[in-house]
């Protein structure tokens, strides 16, 4: 699962939808893969107005990457290309392989097994 | 009686785990109102496809970034080779994301899997959630379902109007090597009739904002209703 899909996935359960609490899932035991991929610049300006920052950062933090600056990068800033280049390999080229993302509202795990993260919920929790 | 859950874990679920190789082989060609659907988004758009299959929509457009999922894992390790996206493995009932968020999502050739009218409402209830609000001077998010139609006269398969609409169809896995037998699978299917599709979803929530028929199958894009 890349690092992005984080800041677009919540827990599977109802009651945690709308829960502050439940976003972003928690990454434990996370074995991290980088992927080489095509350098989109303008890929990432376009997406980046949809990503929750705050979120970003938690996740970030949980997976080892603390440097990430305080407020998303805007305006002149995107013009920087290493700017765009270092969210490129942490959004999109970090692969979180193994795991688990545990909801901070209800505790329930998720785990994640070679690349793919299961929310699939046991029938009690349906 | 069984419940409809345990229903279509055995007549959908379980036959797409095993057919998964074999199904994604067979499917590579996008459907023209699907991939103008994808087309027309902005780019920077983040959407999801639900029941994605083997992620054939995933290149349409490389501009918007989806979230795919599937209920077969199978199946969304096939999808998972499609970059730049994200598969993962969701139910549709029960789908993993925040409310009034996406700006689209496609659910192609999957709400006729499940077995009940209620069940059918609820998933498209569930999809039309994730989606973005519109409001009085913008407009919300979209979403385009696709099911199989029951008026097909002229597909191989030959149904039409008054002919049951709930069904089990036939998957013929063909044989793996010379000493393996083909094998049948059957995957139960909810054929829409005209109008069907649209009923569902303004139950589920939805406005419809255009519809049609495409190659044996009806098709309808909408977005939530908001409050003005």
């Amino acid at each position: 699962m890349k690092v992005i899909t984080a800041n677009f996935v919540t827990c599977s359960v109802k009651e945690c939808k709308t829960s502050p609490s439940a976003f972003p899932l928690h990454f434990h035991d996370a074995e991290l893969e980088m992927q080489e991929l095509d350098f989109q610049p303008e890929f990432i300006r376009n997406v980046l107005p949809r990503i929750d920052w705050e979120a970003l950062r938690v996740t970030a933090n949980e997976l080892g990457f603390p440097s990430l600056p305080e407020s998303k990068p805007e305006g002149e800033a995107l013009d920087d290309e290493q700017t765009l280049k270092d969210l490129h390999r942490l959004l999109l080229e970090t692969q979180v392989m193994e795991g688990r993302l545990i909801c901070g509202n209800c505790s329930h795990e998720y785990v994640l097994k070679e690349g793919i993260a299961n929310f699939l919920l046991p029938s009690h929790l349906v | 009686m069984e419940s409809a859950e345990i229903y279509e874990q055995r007549n959908v679920h379980e036959v797409y785990q095993q057919i998964a190789e074999h199904f994604s082989s067979t499917r590579y060609k996008p459907w023209p109102i699907v991939e103008r659907f994808l087309k027309e988004l902005q780019p920077g758009s983040v959407g999801l496809d639900v029941g994605c299959g083997n992620g054939k929509y995933l290149t349409v457009n490389k501009d918007v970034f989806i979230v795919a999922s599937d209920r077969s894992e199978n199946l969304a390790r096939i999808a998972l080779q499609h970059q730049p996206h994200s598969t993962v493995v969701a139910d549709i009932m029960d789908l993993p994301h925040r409310n009034a968020f996406f700006d689209f999502a496609i659910s192609i050739a999957v709400v006729h899997h499940i077995s009940t009218p209620a069940r059918r409402v609820q998933a498209i209830a569930e999809i039309l959630r994730t989606i973005r609000c519109g409001s009085e001077t913008e407009s919300g998010g979209k979403i385009l379902i696709y099911a199989w139609a029951l008026e097909q006269k002229n597909s191989r398969r030959g149904w039409d109007k008054g002919d049951p609409q709930d069904i089990m169809v036939p998957w013929i896995r063909k044989a793996k090597s010379t000493d393996d037998e083909p094998q049948t699978f059957n995957r139960y299917y909810h054929l829409y009739e005209e109008g069907e599709l649209e009923r569902d979803i303004d139950q589920a929530g939805g406005h419809v904002l255009e519809s049609g028929y495409e190659k044996d199958n009806w098709w309808v894009i909408a977005t939530p209703k908001f409050l003005s």
